[in-house]
């Protein structure tokens, strides 16, 4: 009995061990005694910087404050949001139309930061619509997006929104090819090789109010382009896109896109291009797509179709693009800060590949060449190539550098971050992430001068990390400490939609820009009410126009009838407050559409149809005041054909009028 | 004032400056608006607290009816929302008499620079209990502001 027992104990004690060493790691081990203190940001301080995290799935992008990992304020892009009324408001719902009509949910993968100068310049940053193709930049002065372009010839935009280090150019290259938009696209679906294109659009940026517009766009052969970037410093001038699916494959893309030992990274030389454009060799091509601009002085958006762009083709035009053979299914494509090193990681690749931009000049003058893709020259794989980083782990998809020479590249099914010498291509550190890491991002880790210190991990799968909140989980960030040798991790945090890529900057460089209030005076909203005196209400047919004003803390006016059934009334609701952080909200009931949420010195529009004769109350959505509960009115609706007479006020006796 | 009034006021007082945030804000507001340092022992209550001054601001006993008017259209966007012409109280209290009640640089210094001053000035502070709304900084540029005093001053009957 007593050696049974014995026994069981010993059994129990090697059941124990062995389940632990089954584990990858322990997570708990991976945490270092001070990481609270280098995490914790006291009440009232603010975070050294800010973290611009794409919002994935839910089209919107996110900033986070870091180290603390505090979400500061999710930025509506190209999804709804009714937190801020943005693609409710008649203002903003421009902001989200397209050549197919108002799309009110996308997905939002990459965010990019503007370049001065190969450095982030905290102006605005930009993000890529991945399922219907669209580039969109926020203005970081005032954390609103400003513009939105869309994005002819193009499906799928993945290798988007990658900048020159100048900001000259954001460019945008299409995941899933397709027949170019002005042929008849109703062909077989096998017929891939023959009718669909891959397109590389370059997006210009006006120098001083950051306007978009598709200065030209690439015809190369249909593979599918999957991330990119601009070379800087010695590479400047150019762009590389790296390439899966050179098989050229339309279905079961699992199996028949990973056929090949190579893909490709093709390098694009932009400078050349220009020339091109310049000597007319582009070809005019009627498309379709929209440009919606936000006016921050008539707070509001208007919308434009375009009809036309500009099309080089990369087979007949044949100094713009090389094919570099890459192993295997490349994913992420990144630029030392130097420029002198392109990283190219093949997802299904046993070696990272580092290519030698001076190498790739050289054998381009030397016509080190291997055939043609397509009509492309295919450059020597020996003759671009710097090195590989051997045994690195398994399925590297990301690179982002620091300031003492050291790459770190994400290894989604190893589930690390490896940092490596981009010299010496030797790998110096492993740290473990929780879990199957996506994206990685470095402050400053894809400019000329990268500020290091921290490094955060995007990851793709959550799991246990938080109290379980059934089967739908928040998404995972994890922040490490890279100042010393060896990588420590420090914090996890929960984003929004799934986190694909992100940009982090010193938030000095922005801070000092952010808006407040806008200016009452510059609301130039053709349904401004400044000041109470010229609040009113017009009705022009069946349209009622409410000019409201909303102050601490009452609506002008709050009282209105003369309301009919059939009417269709638009409340101009202008905030009169000229303070920091002052909103008023705006509901009223039975609104089919949203409410509204009105900052400083802005007039927002919510349109209204009542669906029923009575008393519907309004009320002020944002807590503002003491009284912020008495911030209410009521609307009067009659029956159609009624002779009830508009009728509009605000407290009963009127200002006497001063003499 | 019995004693469920004074409960009350105390109550709401309290509520209104721990909601919303008020407090950090206000020590933000100090922090970058403030033009001089000002404890609370040093606080002047007929001056106020702000950059305006007797001598900086320089009244004569006639008015200016272009500022008038002036200050007139300005009040109608950023101030009657709240403040009425007569001694009639809406949010804020009416403007009659407020030109002889205040001093004109207390005035300015007020609409420029309230949130140290509801902070400080024991009459402000009175007001405060009536009517519950910290008066918002309305971001007046200088001149808006003497313009708006001229308004007043009118308002009151100076020619």
């Amino acid at each position: 009995m007593k050696n049974k027992s014995i026994m069981v104990a010993l059994a129990a004690i090697a059941i124990t061990t062995a389940l632990q060493s089954c584990k990858p790691k322990d997570s708990s081990n991976a945490v270092s005694g001070d990481a609270a203190s280098k995490v914790y940001v006291a009440p009232g301080k603010y975070d050294e910087i800010y973290n611009f995290v794409s919002g994935g799935f839910s089209g919107q992008m996110s900033c986070y404050g870091i180290p603390s990992g505090r979400l500061l304020r999710v930025i509506p892009v190209f999804s709804v949001d009714p937190e801020k009324g943005w693609g409710y408001s008649e203002e903003t719902k421009p902001m989200l139309n397209t050549s197919h009509g108002f799309i009110p949910w996308d997905d939002l993968h990459h965010v990019q930061l503007s370049k001065t100068n190969g450095e982030a310049d905290g102006r605005w940053v930009f993000g890529n619509a991945n399922n219907t193709p669209r580039v969109a930049r926020i203005d970081l002065r005032t954390f609103r997006t400003a513009e939105i372009i869309e994005l002819p010839n193009s499906g799928g935009n993945h290798s988007s929104p990658f900048i020159t280090e100048n900001t000259e150019y954001v460019v945008a290259g299409t995941r899933f090819s397709i027949p170019p938009d002005d042929v008849n696209g109703d062909v077989p679906i096998d017929s891939y090789k023959q009718n669909f294109k891959g397109t590389l659009s370059f997006i210009s940026v006006g120098k001083e109010d950051g306007k978009m517009d598709i200065a030209f766009q690439i015809q190369c052969p249909g593979v599918n382009f999957d991330l990119s970037r601009a070379g800087k410093g010695v590479s400047h001038g150019w762009f590389f896109f790296s390439c899966y699916n050179t098989e050229q494959a339309n279905t079961l893309l699992e199996v028949n896109a990973s056929q090949k030992d190579k893909d490709f990274v093709m390098a694009v030389n932009w400078k050349k291009a220009e020339e091109y454009l310049k000597a007319g060799k582009g070809r005019k091509q009627a498309v379709r797509y929209a440009h919606n601009v936000y006016n921050e002085k008539t707070h509001s958006a208007t919308s434009e179709i375009r009809t036309e762009v500009t099309v080089l083709d990369s087979k007949v035009l044949k100094d713009i693009c090389y094919f570099i053979p890459c192993p295997k299914s490349p994913h992420g494509c990144d630029v030392n800060p130097s420029g002198e090193y392109i990283v190219a990681s093949g997802k299904l690749a046993s070696v990272i590949p580092v290519f030698s931009f001076d190498k790739i000049i050289k054998a381009i003058a030397a016509k080190s060449f291997d055939g043609e893709f397509e009509g492309i020259p295919v450059i020597k794989y020996e003759s671009a190539l710097y090195g590989e980083v051997k045994k690195p782990g398994l399925g590297p998809l990301h690179t982002e550098f620091d300031d003492k020479g050291n790459a770190y590249t994400s290894m989604f099914v190893s589930s690390e971050v490896v940092k490596w010498n981009v010299k010496d291509l030797k790998v110096v550190d492993r740290a473990p992430t929780f879990y199957s890491i996506g994206h990685l991002c470095v402050v400053g880790g894809d400019t000329k001068k990268p500020y290091g210190k921290y490094l955060i991990a995007y990851n793709k799968i959550t799991k246990d990390r938080y109290l379980p909140t059934g089967p739908e989980l928040s998404q995972s960030a994890q922040l490490f400490d890279i100042s010393g040798d060896k990588m420590k991790l420090l914090l996890d945090f929960p984003t929004i939609g799934e986190p694909h890529y992100a940009q982090a900057i010193l938030a000095d460089v922005i801070k000092k820009n952010s808006l407040k209030m806008f200016k009452i005076e510059e609301n130039n909203n053709p349904y401004v009410t400044k000041g109470e005196k010229e609040a009113k209400v017009v009705r022009e047919g069946n349209k009622v126009h409410v000019y409201m004003t909303a102050i601490r803390s009452h609506l002008t006016p709050d009282n209105i009838e003369g309301i009919k059934m059939g009417d269709e009334v638009y409340f101009h609701v202008t905030n009169l407050e000229q303070d920091w952080d002052v909103p008023h909200g705006f509901a009223i009931k039975g609104a089919s559409n949203a409410e509204l949420l009105i900052m400083p010195g802005e007039t927002c529009t919510l349109k209204w149809t009542p669906d029923r004769v009575g008393i519907s109350p309004m009320y002020c959505t944002d807590f503002c005041s003491a009284l912020h509960q008495e911030m209410t009115g009521y609307i009067r609706v009659s029956p159609a054909g009624s002779s009830v007479p508009i009728s509009f006020g605000t407290g009963k006796t009127p200002a006497a009028p001063v003499k | 004032m019995n004693k469920s009034t004074l409960f009350s006021t105390i109550v709401l007082s309290v509520f209104i400056s721990s909601c919303g945030g008020n407090s950090t804000k206000t020590t933000e507001t100090q922090a970058t608006d403030q033009t001089e340092a000002s404890s609370p022992d040093t606080y002047d209550p007929k001056r106020g607290q702000g950059k305006f001054t007797a001598e900086s601001i320089a009244l004569t006993d006639k008015l200016d009816d272009t500022k008038a008017k002036a200050g007139e259209s300005v009040a109608a966007v950023k101030c009657t929302s709240c403040h009425k012409t007569t001694d009639e109280k809406l949010v804020g209290p009416g403007w009659k008499g407020v030109t002889t009640r205040r001093a004109p640089e207390w005035i300015m210094n007020f609409i420029t620079n309230p949130d140290p001053m509801i902070d400080k000035d024991p009459e402000v502070q009175a007001l405060l209990e009536l009517c519950l709304v910290r008066m918002p900084n309305q971001n007046l540029a200088d001149e808006e502001a003497r313009n708006i005093l001229e308004y007043m001053r009118k308002n009151d009957g100076l020619k």
